[in-house]
């Protein structure tokens, strides 16, 4: 019975991982970041600017700048590499935002968290712990049947942490999403 | 600096005023009634129209024949829906207009209030910026902020939204604030780089062409382009917007591109080698098949909107800048190329093949086109609608000076032509304006002849009447084999009744003969509004023509024998 409903988790969550990253339909994936007005409104005219183009927005980072004037904006998002350009121009006429840029293909930090809640029955706790530690994850909560584990670094290094704890049962995850720095003193 | 105690909407009429705004369309209601008090004690003249629709195609004529921002007014829920035809439109053509609506407390905002329509968000899409105010203490900011907004770079409209106890707050205004934009840029000057290269690409083209739109009539690059043109020798195409902007009675000008440009025009696009076009966006109406769009010519993009770079047509060189200043750093780097060949070439196709109609038969309204623009000398003020009639008077009432000119372009609203006449004669007093409309559209918006005729605006409203929906007949005819689907306007009223209902004048054309004196007699009324009806032949196409999403070079210059294949391009 359990284990019944351990399959279906499993199952539905790898589905989810496929179409979160997009990359067996072939639709390229960009990372985006903007510098915007910390105003009401803002987020509403960039998510039209690529509801309209046909992008899907994959995640979604908002938190104020070093400056609370401003917000900085990280978007992962999917669709036709030819409509990037044209996006990207259509968020910098947007008079609340400072600039947008595509990051896609540029040496940047990137960091993304997971907390993630895996079955983990007494017998099968070890091992889940070995895993966690080899990806550097904290265990942020305990109980008879479960783990939660804190996870930080790049969206691949997740994405494998997530594909090891599979098998055991993934009960739940959270993600927040790529940040995305320039490396060096440029600009994001 | 404090001032005395005023409230919200009593400093938003005075900003509005100190910006030299003379005139606000608009109408009113409940959660606008603090501002519409206010406008009692200004010298600002309110200009009640019937419908909201009205009011921002009044503002958008105004706009449209002055360069400056057109101001609506309007109370809340349908009273603001009621814009949003008006701030498309006004977007889709970079014209500048500032739209204040009234919005319900905000105490009561999302909680399904009286007259409470999310204004703001159902305008996104279609404003270059938008305010919702909730502090009385931002209003002077945000008027000055809009209407720099609205007036600059690439314009376009902006809405503020005030709440009824924002606009009802008493407050000490501080009119000395600093707008504050810092995400918006307005480009100037070109890179000098890019236009000394521009000007060498030209130097080296045998068969250049000018592609002139709306920019250069914006920007009033008109005297700077007349040099450049007249230099080089180049010859001139320009869209629909971009009438006025050169003389199209100039000698190097081709007149109007695209799906029913004249041949000339279209075939010199085809043949060229050499394409610069200065603000136009290379819209689908003008090239067609994108792919198949001179292939082989080298094409120079000038545009203020960076985002329009590339958009369409990908440029051999681009120029990010005020078309105006562009022109005028290029001038002294340009040497006049070889163009003679070029030029005798589409001589002859001038020639070959005019603008034509038959002469025989039915009333025609090319040829009522033809009359009103050779009896007003060229001179007038021309608005339209959208459509057949449309397309006439932009192939037969030749532009050439700017703000002559007012279509709706780019949205191709119905019921623009008479609202924007108004707009146009309010700002114009001294000149002669024509709205020329078709019988479909006219009845979209026909109430505002009660603004035209309290106001005694002597404009002239021609109605080319021919009881169709005449362009999606044509399409149905040449397409559909003749499946005529929802286009008959049977039920017309007779406009000539219609006109004296209202106390206006009313002049009717049914026969050639009848042109001329009628129109004269028509054009010489100046007590007030008046219409002239021509009931022109029912089932006249427009030609010549490209099919939608067809290459140029597959324009039909006469109806054809056969039926055409469907048109695989949009609308």
């Amino acid at each position: 019975m359990l284990n019944g409903i351990n399959g279906a988790t499993t199952k539905l969550s790898v589905i989810e991982s496929k179409a979160a990253r997009a990359l067996p339909t072939g639709i390229p994936q960009h990372s985006i970041s903007l510098l915007v007005n910390n105003r009401p409104g803002v987020l509403i005219r960039i998510a039209l600017v690529f509801n309209r183009r046909g992008y899907n927005i994959e995640s979604l980072v908002v938190s104020p700048a070093h400056n609370g004037k401003f917000s900085r904006m990280n978007i992962t998002a999917s669709g036709e590499a030819k409509t990037l350009e044209q996006i990207i121009k259509q968020l910098n006429k947007l008079i609340d935002v400072i600039h947008a840029k595509d990051h896609t293909d540029e040496v940047t930090v990137e960091m993304e968290l997971a907390l993630i809640k895996v079955n983990s029955p007494a017998d099968k706790r070890t091992e889940i712990l070995q895993i966690a530690e080899h990806f550097k994850s904290q265990t942020v909560d305990l109980s008879e049947s479960t783990l939660m584990l804190q996870v930080t670094g790049s969206t691949e290094k997740l994405d494998a942490m997530e594909l090891m704890l599979d098998k055991y049962g993934i009960k739940e995850m959270v993600r927040t999403g790529k940040i995305i720095m320039a490396r060096g003193a440029a600009d994001t | 600096m404090a001032h005395k105690t005023c409230t919200g909407a009593e400093a938003l009429i005075h900003c509005i005023h100190q910006h030299g705004v003379e005139y606000i369309f608009g109408h009113p209601g409940g959660a606008a009634i603090p501002i519409f008090d206010a406008l009692v004690d200004s010298p600002i003249k309110f200009i009640l129209t019937r419908h909201e629709q009205g009011a921002t195609h009044m503002a958008d004529g105004m706009a449209r024949a002055t360069g400056k921002a057109g101001v609506v007014l309007v109370t809340s829920g349908p009273g603001a829906t009621n814009t949003i035809t008006g701030i498309m439109t006004a977007a889709m053509d970079s014209v500048p207009m500032v739209v204040i609506t009234g919005q319900t407390i905000q105490s009561m905002l999302g909680l399904d209030a009286f007259q409470e329509a999310d204004v703001v968000g159902i305008s996104y899409p279609a404003v270059k910026h938008s305010y919702l105010v909730r502090n009385v203490n931002d209003i002077p900011r945000i008027i000055k902020e809009a209407f720099y907004i609205a007036e600059s770079g690439r314009p376009g409209p902006v809405l503020i939204d005030i709440p009824k106890d924002v606009s009802g707050a008493l407050f000490e205004p501080n009119y000395n604030v600093e707008i504050d934009l810092p995400g918006y840029t307005v480009p100037s000057n070109g890179d000098s780089a890019a236009i000394a290269r521009c000007a060498d690409l030209l130097a080296k083209a045998k068969k250049p062409l000018f592609l002139i739109g709306h920019g250069a009539v914006i920007s009033d690059a008109s005297r700077a382009l007349k040099q450049l043109v007249e230099k080089l020798q180049i010859p001139v195409v320009n869209t629909l917007l971009g009438k006025g902007a050169f003389p199209e009675s100039h000698e190097l000008s081709l007149g109007m591109l695209g799906m029913h440009g004249t041949a000339y025009a279209n075939k010199a696009v085809v043949d060229c080698d050499l394409i610069m076009s200065i603000g136009s966006r290379w819209d689908d109406r003008i090239c067609g098949k994108y792919s198949a769009f001179c292939p082989n010519a080298v094409k120079i993009h000038v545009d203020i909107d960076p985002a329009e770079i590339g958009k369409m047509i990908k440029p051999d060189c681009s120029i990010v800048g005020d078309a105006k200043l562009v022109i005028e750093e290029l001038i002294p780097l340009t040497r006049k190329g070889d163009t003679e060949g070029w030029l005798a070439q589409l001589k002859k196709w001038k020639k070959q093949f005019p603008l034509k109609y038959g002469k025989q038969g039915g009333l025609k309204a090319q040829y009522v086109l033809d009359e009103i623009y050779r009896l007003s000398k060229g001179k007038a003020i021309v608005t339209t609608d959208v459509g057949q009639h449309q397309m006439w008077a932009a192939q037969f009432y030749k532009t050439d000076s700017r703000f002559h000119w007012i279509s709706s372009g780019g949205a191709g609203t119905m019921g623009f032509g008479m609202p924007a006449a108004i707009g146009a004669q309010f700002a114009r007093p001294g000149a002669m304006v024509i709205a020329v409309v078709g019988d479909g559209g006219f009845q979209m918006t026909l109430s505002e002849l009660a603004t035209a005729a309290l106001n005694k605006l002597p404009i002239k409203i021609l109605i080319i009447n021919n009881k169709y929906l005449g362009m999606v007949r044509q399409w149905q005819a040449l397409f559909f084999e003749n499946r005529y689907s929802g286009v008959d306007l049977e039920g017309n009223p007779n406009f000539v009744k219609l006109a004296e209902a209202y106390g206006m004048k009313g002049f009717r054309i049914k026969r050639n003969a009848d042109v001329s004196k009628t129109l004269a007699a028509a054009l010489a009324y100046n007590d007030g509004p008046c219409i002239i009806e021509a009931e022109v032949e029912k089932e006249d196409n427009v030609f010549p023509m490209i099919p939608a999403g067809s290459a140029i070079s597959e324009m039909v210059l006469e109806a054809p024998k056969k039926a055409m294949a469907k048109p695989v391009g949009s609308t």
